[in-house]
């Protein structure tokens, strides 16, 4: 079983939200990076106890500069065998999904990984895009993924409910809350990642199909307006009347 | 503009197709909707209410098989001649959308929150950094693919009912299978709900709920929780909202013994109207409400659940 996950650095969750620049880039100032937690809790881990019970080889991926060989650490430290930087600033979904797609082409993974979406961008795309160029079937948002032989069967939230799925590998997975439990690397895995072989490829010509121009933050919030806990029918009138949303 | 929707509706028309169908009209064009599933043709034709011109059914797609719609919607596009694609921001786009991105070379702009801006090439504005802030994206690429927020835009009906025909895009079989669908009776599905209650650990545990269900049930409203309890088990990782759980954004949102903390609020800062209810008057929460209440959910729930009955029922 050949299994590439693919990883992102996203700001920590407690990052302040500032933009520099006239409102055009994001102010990395003061901000930690942490490996995307969907990508991280659910699309690694759940790669991990896959290869352990089936065997194989887990390799990670990430498009990203030599800064974010920080997170390409931690993910070696957490268990994976090996790893791929395709040496590019990951620009948009797009061109990160094409690179990604590019490695994946000549190394005949039975099944590619990713966590749900970003925390930065929140877009969900990159998976199915990587499915899309490599013509492969995808099942999105999965919370739920076993292999038996060469089949995939997978739960996924829909609306209201679950639904259970089987498709044939080589497959595209993206991964959401209940596939795993978070995993803390310990010493071992932090001594060891340390060794573990780390490929910097260059990337491939990509167009720009998109490019953010600018950021805004959101508007303040007025002050909270009290009501008497001994005064629902208040709060249910001002529900009503002033936020008509009753 | 020449413009595609799809939607994907299964029983009814879910109001995101509504909503999705009353976007494209407020961007302006010929409006062609493309639809899988298994909504009756009289239903596809009220679509036309909404500003399409005509509805485009195949209902031999699999709306699990993203390869399989991907193909459709390619087709449809190019039989309509399509320069923008617009879906909503659901489970069935979230796979679709980027695959069609590959597919067309078209830029794609996911969780729209506004109308595209022309005034200097085409800039869309988005949710980003989980609802902390927005950032406005242009497209390129001469095909662009929206897939827009829930909830960003109320359905308006304009028009009358439009035509519907069957669209055969030959997209060959389904390599998803489906084994099998677990829908619970009678429960709200939380991203499409207009009012939330969600509450966290100051229930203590889950044999508490009781009075966050019955608020639930009196209002009409889903039901929510914060990471811990759904952690602990208390309540179904599917109620999860938050940076790492689900992105809501409901007309009301009411947080009960829920503290506030910056990855809960992410998930949930994009709701019209928060009501907050906890026992400390220094919860970080209160700071992003609307009204709040300072008191213990075990004595206000029931009085709030009270007073909502009360106002329905003089209001029928
Ligand atoms: C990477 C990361 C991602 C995370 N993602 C999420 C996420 O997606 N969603 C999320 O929710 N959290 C998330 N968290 C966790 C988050 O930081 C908080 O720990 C969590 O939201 C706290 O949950 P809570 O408010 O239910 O519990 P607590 O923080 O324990 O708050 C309980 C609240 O209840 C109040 N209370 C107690 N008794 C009563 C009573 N009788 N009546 C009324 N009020 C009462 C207390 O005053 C307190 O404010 C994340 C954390 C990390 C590090």
């Amino acid at each position: 079983m050949k299994i590439l996950v693919c990883i992102s650095k996203s700001p920590d969750t407690t990052s302040k939200i500032a933009f520099t620049d006239g409102n055009k880039q994001f102010d990395e100032n003061g901000v930690q990076y942490i490996v995307t937690p969907y990508d991280e809790w659910y699309a690694l881990v759940r790669g991990l106890e896959l290869k352990e019970t089936l065997g194989g080889n887990l390799t990670i991926i990430t498009v990203g500069n030599a800064t974010d060989e920080a997170i390409i650490r931690k993910a070696l430290a957490i268990g994976a065998d090996d790893a791929v930087r395709i040496d590019a600033d990951p620009k948009d979904a797009y061109f990160t999904a094409m690179q990604i797609a590019e490695y994946a082409k000549s190394n005949d993974f039975d099944l590619i990984l990713t966590g749900k979406e970003t925390i930065n961008y929140n877009g969900s795309q990159v998976a199915g895009m990587i499915a899309e160029a490599l013509d492969l079937p995808f099942v999105s948002l999965a919370t739920k993924l076993a292999i038996n032989g060469t089949t995939a069967r997978m739960e996924q939230e829909i609306a209201g409910g679950i639904q259970v799925v089987e498709a044939n590998l080589p497959l595209v997975v993206s991964c959401a809350k209940g596939m795993a439990e978070q995993r803390i690397p310990n010493m071992r895995g932090i001594m060891a990642a340390r060794t573990k072989p780390l490929t910097v490829v260059a990337p491939a010509a990509v167009e720009d199909l998109t490019t953010y121009v600018e950021y805004k933050l959101p508007a303040a919030k007025s002050a909270v307006k009290m009501i008497d806990p001994n005064n629902m029918d208040e709060l249910v009138a001002l529900l009503h009347n002033e936020a008509k949303v009753i | 503009m020449t413009i595609l929707v799809y939607i994907n509706s299964s029983n009814h028309l879910a109001k995101s197709a509504l909503e999705a169908v009353t976007y494209a009209k407020k961007i302006g064009g010929l409006i062609t909707v493309v639809a899988t599933g298994s909504v009756d043709e009289a239903t596809l034709a009220t679509l036309g209410e909404y500003g399409a011109e005509k509805v485009l059914v195949d209902r031999n797609v699999s709306t699990e098989d993203s390869q399989q719609v991907a193909r459709l919607v390619a087709k449809a596009a190019e039989t309509t001649g399509a320069e923008l694609i617009i879906f909503s921001h659901d489970l069935v786009a979230k796979a679709v959308a980027p695959r069609l991105s590959v597919r067309l070379k078209a830029g794609l702009i996911s969780g729209a929150v506004d109308v595209p801006n022309t005034s200097n090439g085409f800039v869309v504005k988005v949710n980003v950094f989980s609802g902390k802030a927005f950032g406005f994206v242009a497209v390129n690429s001469a095909k662009k693919i929206i897939s827009l927020l829930p909830n960003s835009f109320q359905p308006e009906k304009t028009g009358s009912v439009c035509t519907v025909e069957a669209f055969d895009s030959e997209s060959g079989s389904s390599t998803i299978k489906i084994i099998e669908t677990k829908t619970p009776e009678g429960e709200i599905p939380l991203s499409e709900a207009e009012l939330v209650v969600s509450a966290g650990r100051g229930l203590k545990g889950p044999e508490n709920w009781g009075i966050v269900e019955d608020l639930a049930k009196a209002l009409g409203a889903a039901t929510a929780c914060s990471r811990p309890v759904a952690d602990i088990g208390w309540r179904p990782h599917h109620e999860h909202v938050g940076q790492t759980g689900i992105a809501i954004r409901p007309n009301l949102y009411i947080a009960v013994g829920i503290s506030g903390a910056i990855q809960h609020l992410a998930g949930v800062n994009g709701s019209k109207v928060i009501v907050v209810i906890n026992t400390d008057p220094e919860a970080p929460f209160f700071k992003a409400a609307d009204y709040g209440v300072v008191g213990d959910a075990f004595e206000v729930l029931p009085k709030l659940t009270e007073a909502v009955k009360k106002f329905r029922s003089a209001a029928h």
